[in-house]
């Protein structure tokens, strides 16, 4: 089963440099695998980890966020608070037994389409290896089932698995 | 005169401090004797279980449950009472959010109980565990099935209510008292549902007097290895992980008062989704640093990460366990 | 015919404790189990905790006495850390622990306990209450207890920062003073504390001892086991709640042992049973031999009886006379009578106001030095004190960071898990006799948790004593014969 395993990535970009990176990857029709559904936030600076963990909880196999070089951030310092939330966001994703591979943060310019198409391409192999996380609902189990009502009450911020892109704003 | 609301508390699996907490309301406890029948309240009265079962859908006005799900008697009773009442108040942070006890969802069950039960003085030669329904000489014994996360009140059933705290504080409790009692007396509303009740709607660091001088720190340490602590500046400043910034307002911050950190029994802030992504970034604002290498430095001076973030509020977090313990349902 | 009758203290799916006899084919007590229903394994979940947290995280045990487990796990951690804690701050925490156990004892005396004697065992069930009492004794009563209940709560609060889950005691000692001012309001009421104390045993004096027929039934054979007694000392023998070291008498009345807090392990072991998720300590070098007393079974008690049985004596003079009387009218030490237990637990209210107003008093109990900086790695540490209903075992092992890495807890309800389960057994076969279930049952079995102090807080979360009790007889088919309740 593992041998077909798609993963489902979920990937945050910041709206300067790494989405048009994506952009730039993709109009230059690089090869990248396929998996990665990109969000687009202005800014690193704006990833909440709750946006990790939601991806998580809603069925993400790989969380990958992208962010401009550090000192080209277009906020000023905000890719530093980025990545300080993510290196405490991943000691505690490890406490709860998930992986470290399994998030994964990259710094591309605007102008490094090719190094976007190739960082997503090894990320989508390394959570290959580490397999599904599965972490989504399983109705209906005791003492562990989501109540949907429960589940989608607060959802501010739902991926659907079918949309290719959301815009988070600043 | 017409009859009296009803009124019920009940514990699933709980300390037993939210109903200590209530009974320190002290005369408040005669507003709600005087203004409501009683039916139901295992600590203060006669536990007529089956006279609630016997009971109309729908008849008792206000349920506050206290304590998780963390097996399925404590299931069946949250059931039972969702169905009897029609203001079901998850009391305690139990109930809203796992507290303490649901920390347990770091472990599978079984690795639970087999810890139990193989503890350094428990004598266990031939391994034997509790068994849901065992069979004795005399006859055929039943203890209640343990699940395998422990679950909020309201993974199990609709909430209308939460009253955070560990327990609540008196003070929130009493307030709450008297508002019930005016909207049963037709002079106050009920809020919407699903509205936190009995707490603020800010952050422990909002009510906390503590000096904050927008400082960051160059390491976290641990409150014993601070000497002396001082008492007015702000315990995270002082580089103490105190919970503060993501906790709900409601107790007029106790503990910094007490020169302890905040551990954030409160529960999330309003409008947090997550509470440990909350703390996540608000420890991560005040870290005085750029390159991976010293904020992992610095981040090894939190020695429990997952423990600090969701102390809590694991069981009602997004991810809810850990992966051990969510796989094992 | 083998009939099953179950007593469920908050009926069957409730939990929190039940009770299943079983009779023989001549209508006999065959045997009887009492369940506990619930496990919530904080020895698991404490793993990978930092020490220091443990004080914030085992008080949520139990909320009946959540200040128990905070000193047993803070004296834990200072092991741990092989740290010395100042004198005031140990002082602060004994001072906040000693306004805990006035307010715990009187609750159980006044609330639960008490009822059944001051109003006699045969008064209607609606009368053996705290109203009840009240009425009895005299309205100003009630407010006495109520005021004794808040000043406890008062000193718990002040040093402990919180009324329930105190969040003071770290590794090495204690992070706040207190003011003179606060020190002048908890002594003055220390000192009412000991008023109302004597009071108490006044009280006791006159209505039970001043009549026969209590006397008889305190000392009577149902509520009678010869056990071990186990209760903490300090260095003369005398009783002390936050520190010193375990002694055991045995039945006898002779010395068993008397072990240092990092010894227990070689003299308690716990036994389990498949029927109940809760163990059954015992004297590891006696044995276990199930649920009987005498020498040779490792039964033992922690309660306020034992430890009075366990202690020479008390610590301060006029707990000291009062202990002299208990045992000059009880006839010599130890006392096997499990009723005995409501008045120990005055002499104990006693000992506890008076020591309140000692510490309060000391010179150095506003000094601000209150902690001592851990210096040396942590490796591990145990952690004793006396909580009211047993005595509280912490044992934590951590890394050289100080993070928990194994944990063992024995918890103090837990010590009186067996002698309950043969009190109950005992009451039971001397009350159901060829089929027939007398009424007065519930109540001789009510009376037989009570004395235990029957919280199941730690183990099952009800409160002390709120027992409602049902008995539910079937036939061997599982059809009902009869039910009898009361609630208390
Ligand atoms: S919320 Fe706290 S006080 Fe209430 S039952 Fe849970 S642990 Fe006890
Ligand atoms: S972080 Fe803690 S000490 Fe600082 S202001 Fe907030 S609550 Fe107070
Ligand atoms: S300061 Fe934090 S831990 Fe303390 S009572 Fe308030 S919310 Fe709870
Ligand atoms: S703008 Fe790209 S990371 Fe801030």
């Amino acid at each position: 089963m593992t041998n077909t395993f798609e993963p489902t990535i979920i990937g945050f970009t910041c709206n300067w440099c790494s989405y048009r990176a994506a952009d730039m990857a993709g109009t230059a029709r690089m090869k990248y695998a396929p998996n990665v559904k990109l969000i687009r936030l202005m800014c690193s600076g704006r990833l909440d980890p709750t946006f990790v963990l939601r991806a998580f909880s809603s069925g993400a196999d790989g969380v990958m966020i992208t962010g401009c070089h550090p000192g080209e951030c277009h906020y000023i310092e905000q890719n530093y608070k980025a990545l300080r939330r993510f290196l405490l966001l991943r000691r505690v994703l490890v406490g709860l037994g998930i992986e470290a591979g399994r998030v994964k943060l990259v710094w591309a310019s605007a102008a490094e389409g090719a190094k976007f198409a190739s960082e997503t391409t090894t990320f989508v192999e390394e959570i290959r290896k580490l397999g599904p996380l599965n972490w989504g609902r399983k109705d209906k189990d005791e003492g562990g089932g989501m109540n949907d009502e429960a589940e989608d009450k607060n959802s501010s911020f739902i991926i659907h698995n079918s949309s290719f892109e959301k815009e988070v704003p600043a | 005169m017409t009859a009296k609301p009803k009124f019920a508390m009940y514990w699933a699996a709980s300390c037993g401090g939210c109903e200590i907490a209530v009974l320190n309301i002290h005369e408040k406890i005669l507003d709600v004797d005087a203004n409501f029948d009683v039916v139901f309240w295992p600590v203060a009265m006669d536990a007529k279980y089956k006279d609630v079962e016997a009971m109309e859908d729908g008849s008792i006005l206000l349920t506050l449950f206290n304590g998780g799900i963390r097996n399925d008697e404590n299931e069946h009773i949250a059931k039972l009472l969702r169905r009897k009442s029609q203001i079901l108040v998850a009391f305690g942070s139990c109930a809203s959010g796992g507290c303490i006890p649901g920390l347990a969802n770091l472990s599978p069950a079984d690795e639970i109980v087999q810890t139990a039960f193989n503890t350094l003085t428990t004598d266990n030669p031939n391994g034997v565990y509790p068994r849901v329904s065992v069979n004795m000489p005399e006859g055929e014994l039943h203890i209640p099935k343990i699940f395998p996360v422990l679950r909020p009140l309201d993974q199990v059933v609709d909430v209308d209510y939460y009253m955070p705290g560990c327990p609540p504080e008196s003070h929130q409790i009493a307030a709450v008292v008297d508002l019930v009692i005016k909207v049963v007396m037709g002079e106050a509303q009920l809020p919407p549902k699903g509205t936190t009740i009995g707490a603020g709607d800010s952050t422990v660091c909002d009510e906390c007097t503590r000096a904050r001088n927008v400082k960051f720190i160059k390491e976290f340490t641990r409150i014993q290895d601070v000497a002396p602590v001082d008492p007015n500046l702000c315990l995270l400043e002082q580089g103490i992980p105190c919970n503060g910034p993501a906790t709900r307002s409601g107790c007029n911050a106790r503990c910094p008062s007490a020169g302890a950190q905040c551990i954030g029994c409160y529960g999330p802030a309003e409008g947090v989704m997550d509470y440990g992504a909350r703390l996540i970034t608000a420890f991560a604002s005040v870290i005085d640093a750029k390159e991976p290498e010293e904020i992992e430095r610095i981040l090894d001076g939190i020695p429990d990460p997952v423990g600090q973030m969701y102390r809590f509020n694991l069981a009602g977090s997004l991810l809810r366990a850990n992966k051990d313990a969510w796989k094992a349902r | 015919m083998t009939q099953r009758i179950s007593i469920d203290p908050i009926t069957r799916l409730e939990g929190h404790g039940k009770i299943e006899i079983f009779l023989d084919d001549n209508g006999n007590v065959s045997n009887s189990y009492f369940q506990i229903p619930e496990l919530r394994g904080f020895e698991r979940f404490v793993v990978g905790r930092p020490i220091e947290e443990m004080p914030l995280i085992t008080n949520r045990i139990c909320g009946v006495c959540p200040e128990a487990h905070h000193m047993a796990a803070a004296k834990a951690a200072d092991a741990a850390y092989h740290v010395d804690p100042p004198r005031t701050a140990k002082m602060l925490r004994e001072l906040l622990y000693m306004g805990f156990y006035c307010t715990d004892h009187t609750t159980h005396f006044y609330a639960l306990g008490g009822p059944d004697f001051v109003m006699g065992p045969d008064a209607p069930v609606a009368e053996r209450n705290i109203l009840g009492v009240i009425h009895k004794v005299g309205l100003e009563i009630g407010g006495k207890v109520i005021q004794m209940r808040k000043y406890g709560h008062t000193v718990v609060e002040m040093i402990g920062g919180r009324k329930v889950h105190p969040c003071t005691a770290i590794p090495g000692g204690i992070t706040k003073g207190i003011t003179a001012e606060q020190r002048k309001e908890i002594e003055e009421m220390g000192r009412w504390a000991i008023d109302f104390a004597l009071f108490s045993l006044k009280i006791f004096n006159d209505i039970v001892l001043g009549n026969k027929q209590y006397v008889d039934l305190v000392l009577g054979d149902v509520y009678t086991h010869r056990t071990y007694y186990m209760g903490m000392v300090d260095e003369n023998n005398k009783t002390n709640f936050y520190d010193g070291k375990v002694r055991v008498v045995d039945p006898n009345g002779k010395e068993f042992v008397k072990y240092a807090p990092n010894d227990y392990a070689e003299h308690i072991a716990e036994h389990v049973e498949p029927w109940t998720y809760l163990k059954f300590p015992y004297l590891k070098k006696v044995g276990w031999k199930g649920f009987t007393d005498g020498e040779d079974s490792g039964v033992y008690m922690a309660t306020p009886l034992s430890r009075v049985n366990a202690a020479d004596g008390m610590a301060t003079p006029r707990a000291q006379e009062e202990y002299e009387r208990f045992y000059s009218t009880l006839g010599g030490r130890p006392v096997h009578q499990r009723l005995a237990t409501h008045w120990a637990r005055l002499v104990e209210l006693l000992y506890a106001a008076e020591r309140w107003v000692e510490l309060v008093t000391d010179p150095e109990i506003t000094s601000p030095n209150i902690h001592t900086k851990p210096t040396e790695k942590p490796t591990e540490g145990i952690g004793i004190v006396e909580a009211p209903r047993g005595t509280l075992t912490h044992h934590y092992w951590t890394d050289e960071r100080g993070v928990v890495t194994k944990a063992n807890l024995i918890v103090g309800t837990t010590n009186n898990y067996a002698p309950i389960q043969m009190s109950t057994n005992k009451a039971a076969r001397s009350l159901i006799k060829d089929g027939k279930v007398t009424e007065g049952l519930l109540n001789m079995v009510e009376m037989a948790f009570r004395a235990y102090d029957p919280c199941f807080g730690c183990a099952t979360h009800s409160l002390p004593g709120q027992m409602p009790l049902q008995v539910t007889i079937r036939d061997k088919d599982g059809n009902l014969v009869d039910v009898l309740k009361q609630f208390c």
